[in-house]
């Protein structure tokens, strides 16, 4: 709006000849020139500041996303994000997989990885950790152990024994299921659900609405990897997500 | 072996873990008593020993490979390796892994299965464990084995948190040392 306004503004003074050549000789008032160099003048820092607050406060909405302190990212995130292996064409022709293999096999960037949702996570009064099948597995129980939470794994269907509850979500074709222990978490218990990538998000949906059925607040969902383009992040309603890579690939 | 012979004798945290760990009866099929790890999960304290009995066991062996099969042993083995410096690789069922990938197949009650690793996650002359959370007839193990020897690398130990009675007294599997830390818990316990 205020960028509009200080394109008006100066292309209005630019139709006073005051702007294209001040100088004494100009036949143009005085006074008329002052209003519009002013006008110019006060449009153009309206305009730097509003610009400089979107970016900024976009800088630091990111950087509360992307581990990152004080507008100056976490120096470990290079290593780790240049850990990630791509995969073109897998499971499908078209899709770039992030694979986190070998960041597992770099144990300086996984340890590293680990070292930030612990030292996000730990003494914020989170008891439980839920971690979404397979990958979730991987990430998750390290995290649990560093903070002293409890560890529970959110699989597809009959993998658990014994009672469960299930929430369905959608696929691009169909639905599928994830599953959770009756009994493993309280009614009021603080949780933080894990997984290695976001990409449409119904999988982390889907969890958020598992645990939040049974009384659970999910103060975070924790991902190594998001893919923005698919827009994931949307579908976690209200529920904050923490991200240490982005990939524009998907 | 099992650890309460080897070391760890009267350890109480051996009971604290088996007491963490519940049965669940007839499942995934009738006659089969399910030993279920999820609840040592819960047990912050029981699965922190758990994990700290493997690393004390590995820390000083000069490990620099864990490998865990797909998906109970991505519950015990990264913690594992991520202490004792070591680097992790998943074992996974086929179509999982990305890219180039080796194969084994290993047998089941009925039919067959596979288990998959990613080509150069392991090198030749690595010292590797293997670790699962339960062994039974050793087959998904066995598959592991082969898979590791297929890279050159040597698999010092396999490990795992349950031995059923099939492996009792066999300290080796496929020639290799399998080391458990407790036997299947009771009904009783249910």
């Amino acid at each position: 709006m205020l960028f509009l306004l200080y394109i008006l503004l100066l292309s209005l003074c630019h139709r006073a000849p005051a702007i294209r050549l001040p100088s004494n000789n100009s036949k143009t008032p005085f006074l008329l020139r002052s209003v519009c160099v002013s006008l110019h003048l006060i449009s153009y820092h309206l305009a730097l500041l509003f610009f400089r607050r979107v970016n900024s406060s976009k800088a630091s909405r990111d950087s509360e996303t992307m581990a990152t302190k004080e507008d100056v990212q976490d120096p470990r995130i290079p290593k780790i994000a240049s850990s990630i292996r791509v995969i073109p064409d897998f499971p499908k022709p078209g899709i770039m997989f992030q694979d986190i293999t070998t960041l597992l096999l770099d144990t300086e960037a996984f340890k590293d990885t680990i070292d930030i949702f612990v030292e996000r996570y730990k003494g914020k009064g989170i008891s439980v950790v839920a971690g979404v099948e397979a990958r979730g597995f991987i990430f998750g129980p390290p995290i649990a152990l560093a903070i002293g939470a409890k560890f529970v794994p959110l699989r597809k269907p009959k993998k658990l024994p014994g009672k469960v509850i299930s929430e369905e979500y959608s696929l691009e074709y169909g639905t599928d299921k994830i599953e959770m222990h009756v009994g493993a978490v309280e009614p009021g218990e603080r949780a933080i659900i894990i997984d290695d990538l976001i990409a449409t998000g119904g999988t982390l949906a889907a969890a958020i609405r598992l645990l939040e059925r049974v009384g659970v607040t999910i103060a975070e969902c924790a991902c190594v990897i998001e893919l923005p383009v698919l827009k994931g992040r949307e579908k976690l309603g209200e529920t904050p997500l923490f991200i240490l890579v982005t990939s524009d690939a998907a | 072996m099992f650890a309460a012979e080897n070391g760890l004798k009267g350890d109480p945290r051996l009971e604290a873990i088996s007491a963490a760990i519940r049965v669940v009866p007839d499942f995934p099929k009738k006659g089969i008593m399910f030993q279920d790890i999820t609840t040592l999960l819960l047990d912050h304290k029981a699965f922190k020993h758990t994990i700290d009995i493997f690393v004390d066991r590995y820390k000083d062996m000069h490990i620099s490979l864990v490998a865990g099969v797909e998906a109970r042993g991505f519950m015990f083995g990264p913690s594992t390796a991520l202490a004792i410096g070591a680097k992790f690789v998943p074992l996974r069922k086929p179509g999982k892994l990305p890219g180039k990938v080796i194969s084994e197949s290993y047998e089941l009650e009925y039919g067959h299965d596979r288990l998959e690793m990613h080509v150069g996650a392991v090198e030749p002359r690595e010292r590797v464990i293997i670790i699962d959370d339960l062994v039974a007839t050793g087959g998904t193990l066995s598959a592991a084995i082969s898979l590791m020897e297929s890279q050159g690398a040597e698999v010092v130990e396999c490990a795992c948190v349950i031995g059923l009675p099939e492996v009792k007294g066999q300290h080796k599997l496929k020639g290799k040392p399998l080391y458990v830390l407790v036997e299947p818990s009771g009904l009783d316990e249910f």
